[in-house]
């Protein structure tokens, strides 16, 4: 009978692990994911485009030295390391148009290393 | 001669004009019952540029600190001390062109016929070696002075690349402050604002809301920055913040356009945008009265 129980036990907790990875798998399949590559003083997208409500998830990295990646309407900033993914995650909860930009001084041009995200219903 | 600046005649002496704004709590309205030491002014110059190249900006830029240099020099009166509130340099990535430029402007700033210059970096002095080159040149990134009564503290807000105070000099600024009486006169030189003046454009310190929270308490608290080459007056709380013009070239005013670049020269009224200010001081009232003054175009 303890065999049994233990037996069933570990079922109801593979069964739990196995839906939980569903689950996790089914949000993640409905992410956005936009991938952005950061040198001086561009980002490979200037200008990015995303639906309101649909979570989304920047994978960012640098080409040559660390940038910051700002989008303050949305709370949403990070440092930007060569050679490293970083990912941001965030739903956006309004329409318009979004400032991103450097946030890491990164030279004469500095000033320049921005784009513009859109968010549409 | 009398040194005492009867303040209605303040423009007259500057031999400028200007714009006036008046910053403090309680007004000029015991002005007469003042003594000479109760009073002085200094003058703000703010994000020089030396290096900057850029024609459609400011054709000019070989001559406007030495301009500046000159009108701050030509004013009847001399001010206590000059400050530069960051940005004296144009940045560049190689380190011996960032020193050559970091001392031809000592050279042509050492023409300003006053006692005291005092210096803080900005974002293109520091940033891109944590202020190394500059301290070879000017010292100290933060340090404190005092002047006839008033509590200067100078913030360093750019060497750290990512616009922040840092939480070693904010443990400084807190020590600092505790030695001060709650309604002492304190002004605080920095070159971004300390507030969130316009995040979209970078214009603010990460850390910035610790420092105000530091400042706080106390009653008399002016600050004093740069970075938006433009004039701007700003509240947090009691705390005024005055933003300075540029000497070299005016950017828009915040979020009133899509991107944050410089205004384009304009011929027909050269150097407009473009300037310093005095800041003329009483004391006892911890009351600033400022004067925006234009750059001589000749």
């Amino acid at each position: 009978m303890r065999h049994g129980s233990l037996r069933c036990s570990l079922n109801v907790a593979v069964m739990a692990c196995f839906l939980a990875i569903t689950a996790s798998q089914a949000m993640a399949d409905d992410e956005t994911v936009i991938h952005i590559t950061a040198k001086k003083f561009e980002y490979s997208l200037r200008t990015l485009t995303l639906k309101k409500g649909v979570p989304v998830v920047i994978e960012v990295t640098a080409l040559d030295r660390v940038h910051g990646f700002n989008l303050p309407d949305f709370g949403v900033r990070t440092d930007v390391l060569p050679g490293k993914v970083t990912r941001i995650r965030f739903t956006p909860d309004k329409t318009g148009e979004f400032v991103f930009f450097c946030d890491v001084f990164c030279g004469d041009g500095h000033e320049q290393m921005s784009g513009v995200l859109t968010v549409k219903d | 001669m009398d040194n005492k600046i009867d303040r209605r005649q303040f423009l007259k002496l500057s031999g400028l004009g200007g714009v006036v704004f008046a910053s403090g709590l309680s007004g000029w309205a015991n002005a007469a019952k003042k003594s000479e030491q109760d009073e002085f002014y200094f003058v703000q110059l703010s994000d020089t540029h030396w290096g900057f190249n850029g024609p459609k900006v400011n054709p000019d830029a070989a001559n406007t600190l030495k301009k500046a240099v000159a009108a701050v020099n030509a004013l009847e009166q001399a001010p206590d001390f000059v400050v530069f509130t960051g940005d004296l340099t144009h940045t560049t990535d190689d380190p011996k062109l960032r020193r050559a430029r970091m001392a031809e402007f000592r050279d042509i700033v050492s023409a300003l016929k006053v006692k005291e210059v005092r210096f803080m970096p900005g974002e293109h002095d520091a940033a891109l070696d944590r202020g190394e080159a500059y301290q070879e040149f000017f010292g100290k990134l933060n340090y404190t002075f005092d002047h006839k009564g008033v509590h200067f503290i100078v913030l360093d807000n750019v060497s750290d690349p990512g616009a922040s105070l840092g939480e070693a000099q904010l443990a400084w600024l807190k020590q600092d402050l505790k030695q001060m009486r709650r309604d002492a006169p304190i002004v605080v030189l920095t070159h971004r604002p300390l507030f969130d003046l316009y995040p979209q454009w970078d214009w603010a310190t990460r850390d910035g809301a610790a420092a105000i929270k530091l400042l706080m308490p106390y009653k008399n608290v002016t600050v004093f920055y740069g970075h938006i080459h433009q004039e701007h007056h700003h509240q947090t709380g009691h705390i005024a913040h005055h933003a300075a013009q540029s000497l070299i070239f005016p950017l828009p005013a915040p979020g009133s356009v899509p991107k944050r670049a410089p205004l384009p020269w304009d011929a027909e009224q050269p150097y407009k945008g473009i300037g310093f200010r005095s800041v003329e001081a009483d004391v006892k009232d911890a009351y600033y009265k400022i004067a925006e003054l234009p750059v001589p175009k000749g």
